[in-house]
């Protein structure tokens, strides 16, 4: 029960494990030390998480703590750490407040545990992958994959929309540090994008996506007078559709740069350029699911937006369906790994339109598992060949690699959808949910999963089976990873395959303690705001088994079908692209959606940026240098004046006194004569004068 | 008219035409000579005015003295040169200087009756001894000082002029 | 005295007009010189006269010792132009300008 006061330690503990590592990582510590603390770190996290979770369950006995507020109907625990924008009440009375506050609730418990847990296993397992960094670089690594942490955890038991978007942006932050880590290297020869520029697309595309969270924000308090989550979700029933709606489509927006949908998923792909545990941490697990947890945790809003949702649903399934095709002809392990992802964030988004926030949230788990777990294998299998990342220059590494190959192919097995792993389980709650809303989804949900099948199996075909097509200096260094990397996929293994029996659905329970456990349990949280659709039992139990014997088939055909073309006959695929050469172009440039931005946005904002800089050049500076002018023009008439006028009243003085002096001088003839009439002469003009004037 | 009035004219006259003679004479004896010509008239004159001594002084002194120093330096200096002088400028305005002040003297006289001819006691004192004795008295008596410096001065006048006019060997 | 002694004057002032443009006038140094004993023996005409009129002897005496200076300044005089005379070998005033300017 104590565990519950410790909720706020939850994040506290990675972000002094950034502190520890940042500040004292590459030169005090030694790099064993590193490791130890940052990995550390996240199992404390783990732990009282753990604790904290379970402490949930008996909530209802809680004796009040300082700072907790228990709400037993909800299964919710908040606690408040202190006020951040004290603002006091609006005009209706609402408390404007924000403050420092995080809450545990069955949803935020499961996010919980996948990401302290997963991230603990990614944290271990990159103190083998980066062994061989440079002590500053390892140390820099684990402080920022800490800070995500810290960051995530935030984001995840965040109470009120800032605090939230408080993580929500340093997650978005530690993303794009992660992703350019390698900063000095590129990434793309063809196209000349560096590690640093796919660092800073992830982060704009993400920032266009946070204009629409920030401006769903602010409608949300202009709406509702509060910004704590459960003050707007209480109000949102009163609220007119319209205003959900915008709200809805805004936050949703948002979680589109997030959780890479459709138009903007562009980032993530390249986001391989990081090393391959932030691939698996961020951009497998934890980080691109943040859009799905949030639309999640606003569910009652979204269900008085049945406009919103419907929106959500369709693009999340024109997202599944689009970037299944692209990772069709992928040959980069990573970026088939990459669209396979955005593929599965749209499965979820789907969800969540269709109103089956528990089923998303599902399948936001067992993706954990098997994604995090296919990354984590592909990164050994790069790791085992010295840094090879194309599949056509891999294959038949199954006998040297075995233990990445075993939880490799139970990942794969798991992510097309076969019983009894998770993936199964998850995937087919989304498509039962789908068909109820609309065949057509389930449709585009189901011809998703037989491609995803599909490529997934190419890939590992290619990847472990066949001929040894890596070069001879690949071959020298080919080794198993050590033990700290092979371990957490055993670990991620097991999961995969057992993750999906909390949510065996109710048709097929053996008992009904079973049926849906997982769906229960996150119920009070999604009937807390309104009906919670997640399950129709309407339909009859058999269609619902129907379906799932076809979304299986479906699954099996798929990696049939990759056997096929990959291991019976290998020389099909390269006749079938010979045969739609237009078409499999479409799809290895990825449908040209990069060109495509960078025409009709990148191209204005470069040619505004250009008109900025030159008007800049040119008035702005024009004017400085004007007034440059200015003053050297002034100066010249200055200087003109002094010397013309200035000095030529001093000169003239000069040549006044000269012309009277040589008038004057001419009275100094040196006669006597002329000196003595001129003394005559002022006698004379005296006496005259005298004589004249006294009148006699 | 009395006879003395006629004299004084004449002499007053024969004075004037003399002196006007000195400046404009070219020859510079010519000029001496008529320089003692008017010496003689204005000690004439002096004799009218009853100065008899200062008259004879004046004779003996200028005419007698200073004339003679005059044609001796004359003498020394030689001189050959008569270079005419041409019309100068200020030899103009001196002429009109002149011109305009003698005018002016005789327009004045002209106007207005001199204060000099007003009516006075016409005592005519004659002293005893005559002129000389008077002068003599008064020279030694009231004049005592300036006839001491007078001699002081001619002394004076005397080592400069020997001194100014030493030729330098 | 039988003439008005303003008639004496207006003769010594002549006299005296004389004298200056003499002075004025001439080139020659003697002849100014000369010029100059004009001069003052016009005031040695005013000095008797008004002697005589006002019966005072300071008159007459005056006039003995404008005549003693008028014999010490001569004889410096000449004695000028004598040394003027070896030292530029002229004595007309006119060529004797060095002080001009």
């Amino acid at each position: 029960m104590a565990f519950l006061g410790w909720l706020f330690m939850i994040p506290l503990f990675p972000a002094a494990g950034f502190a520890i590592n940042g500040l004292l990582g590459g030169r005090v510590l030694p790099r064993k030390a590193v490791g130890y603390v940052a990995c550390g770190a996240v199992l404390l996290s783990f732990l009282v998480s753990l604790g904290a979770v379970l402490g949930l369950g008996g909530a209802a006995q809680l004796p009040a703590a300082p700072g907790l507020t228990v709400d037993a109907d909800a299964h919710r625990v908040t606690q408040v750490l202190g006020s951040w924008m004290p603002m006091g009440r609006s005009a209706s009375g609402e408390e404007m407040s924000v403050d420092w506050a995080f809450a545990l609730d069955p949803l935020s418990a499961v996010m919980l545990l996948v990401v302290t847990g997963v991230g603990f296993l990614i944290h271990v397992y990159s103190t083998g992958y980066m062994a061989h960094e440079p002590p500053p670089a390892h140390a820099r690594f684990f402080a920022y994959l800490n800070l995500f942490m810290a960051m995530m955890l935030t984001l995840v038991l965040g109470a009120s929309l800032p605090v939230v978007f408080v993580g929500w942006e340093g997650v978005g932050l530690c993303s794009y540090l992660l992703i350019g880590f390698y900063y000095d290297r590129m990434f793309d020869e063809k196209t000349r994008m560096s590690c640093a520029d796919a660092g800073r697309k992830a982060f704009i595309t993400n920032r266009i996506g946070d204009v629409g969270f920030v401006l769903g924000m602010l409608t949300l308090f202009w709406a509702t007078g509060t910004l704590d989550i459960q003050g707007i979700l209480a109000k949102v029933g009163g609220l007119p559709t319209g205003v959900c709606t915008a709200a809805a489509l805004l936050l949703f927006v948002g979680a589109c740069g997030k959780s890479a949908q459709i138009p903007l998923y562009v980032w993530l792909p390249d986001a391989m350029a990081g090393p391959t545990p932030v691939s698996a941490l961020i951009h497998a697990a934890t980080m691109v699911t943040a859009g799905v947890y949030v639309t999640c945790r606003m569910a009652p809003l979204y269900l008085h937006a049945p406009g919103a949702m419907l929106t959500v649903a369709i693009v999340g399934a024109l997202t599944a369906l689009f970037a299944a095709s692209i990772a069709l002809v992928q040959t980069d392990i990573k970026k088939v790994l990459a669209y396979s992802t955005v593929s599965q964030l749209g499965y979820m988004m789907l969800a969540a339109g269709v109103g089956a926030f528990s089923a998303a949230a599902f399948h936001l788990m067992t993706h954990a598992f098997f994604k995090a777990l296919l990354f984590l294998g592909a990164g050994s299998v790069i790791h085992a060949l010295s840094g090879e990342q194309d599949i056509r220059k891999m294959g038949g590494l199954d006998k040297h690699v075995p233990w990445t190959h075993h939880t490799f192919v139970i990942a794969t097995l798991a992510i097309a959808g076969i019983f009894p792993l998770s993936g199964f389980f998850s995937k087919d709650e989304i498509l039962w949910a789908a068909f109820n809303r609309s065949p057509i989804l389930w449709l585009i949900g189901a011809v998703t999963a037989g491609m995803t099948a599909f490529y997934m199996w190419r890939l590992y075909i290619l990847v472990f089976r066949g001929e040894e097509r890596f070069s001879e200096e690949a071959r020298h260094h080919l080794h198993e990873s050590p033990r700290s990397m092979t371990v957490p996929l055993a670990v991620l293994a097991v999961l995969a395959a057992i993750g999906g029996f909390v949510g065996i659905p109710g048709a097929i329970a053996w008992t009904d303690g079973m049926a849906d456990r997982f769906g229960r349990y996150l119920a009070p949280v999604f009937e807390a705001g309104g009906a919670a659709h997640g399950h129709e039992a309407v339909h009859a139990t058999g269609l619902e088994i129907g379906l799932m014997a076809v979304s299986l088939l479906i699954a099996v055909s798929g990696l049939l079908l990759g056997w096929i073309f990959y291991e019976r006959r290998p020389e099909m695929p390269a006749l079938l692209a010979g045969r739609l050469r237009g078409l499999y172009r479409l799809l290895a440039e990825k449908y040209y959606v990069d060109e495509l931005y960078g025409k009709i946005v990148l191209a204005p904002y470069y040619a505004l940026c250009r008109g900025a800089f030159l008007f800049d050049k040119w008035a702005v500076d024009g004017v400085v240098n004007a007034a440059g002018y200015v003053t050297l023009a002034t100066s010249y008439i200055s200087v003109g004046f002094d010397t013309y006028v200035v000095d030529g009243l001093v000169n003239l003085a000069g040549y006044t006194v000269r012309g009277f002096s040589w008038m004057f001088r001419k009275v100094q003839t040196g006669f006597v004569q002329s000196y003595a009439t001129a003394m005559i002469f002022g006698i004379f003009v005296l006496v005259s004068v005298y004589l004249l004037s006294t009148g006699h | 008219m009395e006879p003395a009035a006629v004299i004084f004219y004449i002499l007053a006259s024969i004075a004037l035409l003399s002196a006007v003679m000195v400046i404009a004479g070219r020859n510079v004896v010519h000029s001496a000579i008529y320089l003692v010509l008017t010496f003689l008239c204005v000690a004439a004159v002096y004799i009218l005015l009853r100065a008899e001594f200062v008259a004879a002084v004046q004779v003996l002194v200028y005419a007698g003295g200073i004339m003679v120093l005059f044609l001796f330096v004359i003498m020394l200096v030689n001189l050959k040169d008569l270079g005419a002088p041409g019309v100068r400028v200020h030899a103009t305005v001196s002429g009109v200087l002149g011109a305009s002040a003698i005018g002016l003297i005789l327009y004045l006289y002209g106007r207005t009756p001199l204060v000099a001819d007003a009516p006075m006691q016409a005592v005519q004192l004659r002293p005893e001894g005559g002129n000389l004795q008077a002068i003599g008295v008064a020279l030694y008596s009231d004049f005592l000082l300036p006839f001491e410096i007078a001699s002081v001065l001619l002394l004076v006048a005397m080592i400069g002029a020997i001194v100014l006019a030493r030729q330098k060997y | 005295m039988p003439v008005p002694p303003s008639h004496i004057l207006v003769f010594s002032l002549l006299l005296f007009a004389v004298g200056v443009l003499g002075v004025l006038t001439r080139r020659n140094a003697i002849v100014i010189l000369m010029s100059i004993e004009l001069m003052m023996n016009s005031a040695n005409i005013n000095f008797i006269m008004f002697g005589q009129r006002l019966h005072a002897m300071s008159g007459q005496v005056f006039s003995i010792f404008t005549i003693a200076v008028a014999a010490g300044e001569v004889a410096v005089g000449l004695a000028i132009v004598l040394a003027l005379f070896r030292n530029r070998d002229t004595i007309h005033v006119d060529e004797v300008h060095i002080m001009k300017g």
